[in-house]
């Protein structure tokens, strides 16, 4: 435990000490910031149109503020982050090879497994100050406007899992290769493919369909959004989490043996 | 302290330890000496923990490195050959996180990075980060993550390479007085470093011993009968025949046409006996220029090059 806790604060620390974490967090509130006013300049466009012209209104069905900002929103911000992640965890594994650190972290007296949950919840930290950091969004919604708060609520909770599962398989990319951009670019298109293999559960049988849009992200993230917590879609995360924190301590060994 | 038996390792089909077998009395730094490619970091490394071995036993303070490595981990300072340290860390921090990492209690953290850092004379430097330290500095830094949690055993990896001459100095004299209640296993290529900080040597190459003994013994060893190197300013041919018939000599050879009629010669000296001053005195006798006599000893450089070169 104890040696969890100063791996876990050695890791946050040097995100800190390095630039990544603010570059990181920088775009991230840029891109997203500007989804946000996008989203909103809509939503008061067509409010607005709505109010001079009944015919406005009814072609959008409800108008309100969950469906047209927040729902849109955590789309996009989960879209961000699908392009922002790997570039989080990518030094993780990777550096310390090349570097050559790895070498004495590996001859301490630690477990390989406190040394990965310590840098898998040093790169969770950083994502969660990310998402509390957007909260201003949602905030300012609550302030002009009249939000449900459980869709918030429980598409927050969405992030937090789907940002949990992208870290668990960027870590297990980055202790692939002592290549960071290689390391970045297996995590993209790992990622990607879990995203998009459910566009592909149309075009087969039914039946296999259905398991391919089990296995991708998309059908999962999108009861949070509506304000759904399924313990399906819990177990999905969670299972996608430990599966490639399992890998990554698999690999971590064959290391050893291979040399 | 350390006992090694039998040791392989592959590495896919090259096997880089052929069954390594040597042993380290406690309190003793043992150099560990060969070429290049020899084994040396790899047999670290599996003391340290890093991998396992192929075959064979290694234990470290009485703990099997293979079914304890945790037990041995807590017992040993390892230094790698090229000094791995994170860049972007400030040098106490680093000293601190390492103390943890080795269960040192926290109360007492501060103090014993305190004590190492002054051994190793980094207090200067305590409050810069690692990546703009000198090579030197970093050495120190390395050595000092070493020795934070007071290790029984110290694993050093080539400990002085590319430091300056005054760096390579300081870090010797930091090795020897570490010794004593310490177990010290070197590894080195650099010969002189081996006679001045070891007692015991091991030379290996290709993967397997080829020689354990002190540095004094491995260079009577190797010499066997004395030679004596005389620089003699005359005519060769006379030279050779008249130093013949000096009591005690048994053959004496040119080794080197220097300048002029200067040549150097190698004299082989009969056992038991010492035949300097009837040398000196026949070469005076003759009229000739004794420029230069000495004993030839083999330095660990040759003694080295003959055992690994050997077939």
């Amino acid at each position: 435990m104890r040696n969890f806790y100063l791996i876990f604060k050695k890791e946050l620390k040097s995100y800190f000490t390095s630039p990544i974490a603010y570059v990181v967090i920088t775009i991230f509130m840029v891109i997203s910031g500007y989804f946000f006013y996008n989203i909103v300049a809509t939503f008061a466009t067509i409010s607005y149109q709505a109010t001079i012209n009944p015919m406005v209104a009814k072609q959008y069905g409800l108008l309100n503020v969950t469906e047209i900002v927040v729902r849109p929103l955590f789309g996009n911000i989960s879209v961000i982050m699908l392009l922002m992640m790997p570039l989080l965890t990518m030094r993780l594994f990777s550096e310390e090879k090349k570097t050559g650190t790895i070498e004495l972290l590996l001859t301490y007296p630690v477990t390989d497994m406190e040394v990965l949950l310590g840098k898998f919840f040093a790169c969770l930290a950083v994502f969660v100050l990310m998402l509390v950091l957007t909260g201003t969004y949602p905030l300012l919604l609550i302030i002009y406007g009249q939000p449900e708060i459980g869709p918030v609520i429980t598409g927050y909770l969405g992030l937090l899992v789907l940002g949990a599962s992208f870290i668990s398989l960027g870590i297990f990319a980055s202790s692939l290769s002592e290549n960071q951009i290689i390391a970045a670019t297996v995590a993209f298109g790992a990622l990607i493919f879990f995203w998009m293999m459910s566009f592909s559960s149309a075009l087969v049988d039914p039946s296999i369909g259905k398991i391919i849009s089990y296995i991708s992200f998309t059908d999962h993230l999108e009861a949070f959004a509506k304000g759904v917590v399924d313990t399906e879609d819990i177990i999905y995360y969670a299972v996608f989490i430990i599966l490639f924190m399992f890998l990554t301590l698999r690999i971590l060994e064959s290391n050893k043996w291979r040399g | 302290m350390i006992e090694v038996e039998n040791l392989t390792k592959n590495y896919g089909s090259y096997q880089a330890l052929k069954g390594i077998s040597f042993t380290v009395k406690k309190g003793e730094i043992l150099g560990f000496l060969g070429p290049n490619g020899a084994g040396k970091t790899t047999t670290m490394r599996i003391l340290t923990g890093f991998f396992p071995a192929t075959s064979g036993k290694a234990k470290v303070a009485g703990f099997d490195v293979f079914e304890e490595p945790l037990e041995v981990k807590k017992r040993i300072g390892y230094l790698p050959e090229n000094v791995p340290l994170y860049r972007d860390m400030v040098v106490s921090d680093y000293l601190r996180f390492t103390a943890g990492i080795k269960g040192i209690k926290k109360m007492d953290i501060g103090d014993r990075v305190r004590k190492v850092m002054q051994d190793c004379a980094l207090t200067d430097v305590s409050h810069k980060l690692i990546g703009e330290l000198s090579k030197g500095y970093r050495q120190r830094v390395g050595l000092a993550q070493a020795l934070v949690n007071d290790p029984e055993v110290l694993i050093l990896d080539e400990p002085t390479i590319g430091l300056d001459p005054k760096q390579i100095i300081e870090i010797r004299k930091l090795i020897k007085n570490l010794a004593g209640k310490r177990t010290i296993i070197l590894s080195t290529h650099i010969l002189p470093e081996v006679s001045m900080t070891c007692q015991r040597v091991v030379i290996i190459n290709k993967g397997e011993v080829v020689a354990v003994d002190t540095p004094q013994n491995l260079t009577s060893k190797i010499y066997g009968r004395n030679k004596l190197i005389i620089r003699i300013d005359g005519p060769s041919g006379d030279i050779q025949r008249e130093l013949k018939t000096v009591r005690g000599v048994d053959k004496v050879e040119v080794k080197e046409v220097m300048s002029g009629s200067v040549s150097e010669y190698i004299v082989d000296i009969k056992e038991g006996e010492d035949p300097r001053r009837w040398v000196a005195s026949q070469v005076v006798k003759n009229g000739w220029g004794l420029l230069e006599m000495r004993p030839l000893e083999m330095s660990l450089e040759e003694i080295f090059i003959k055992l690994v070169t050997k077939e």
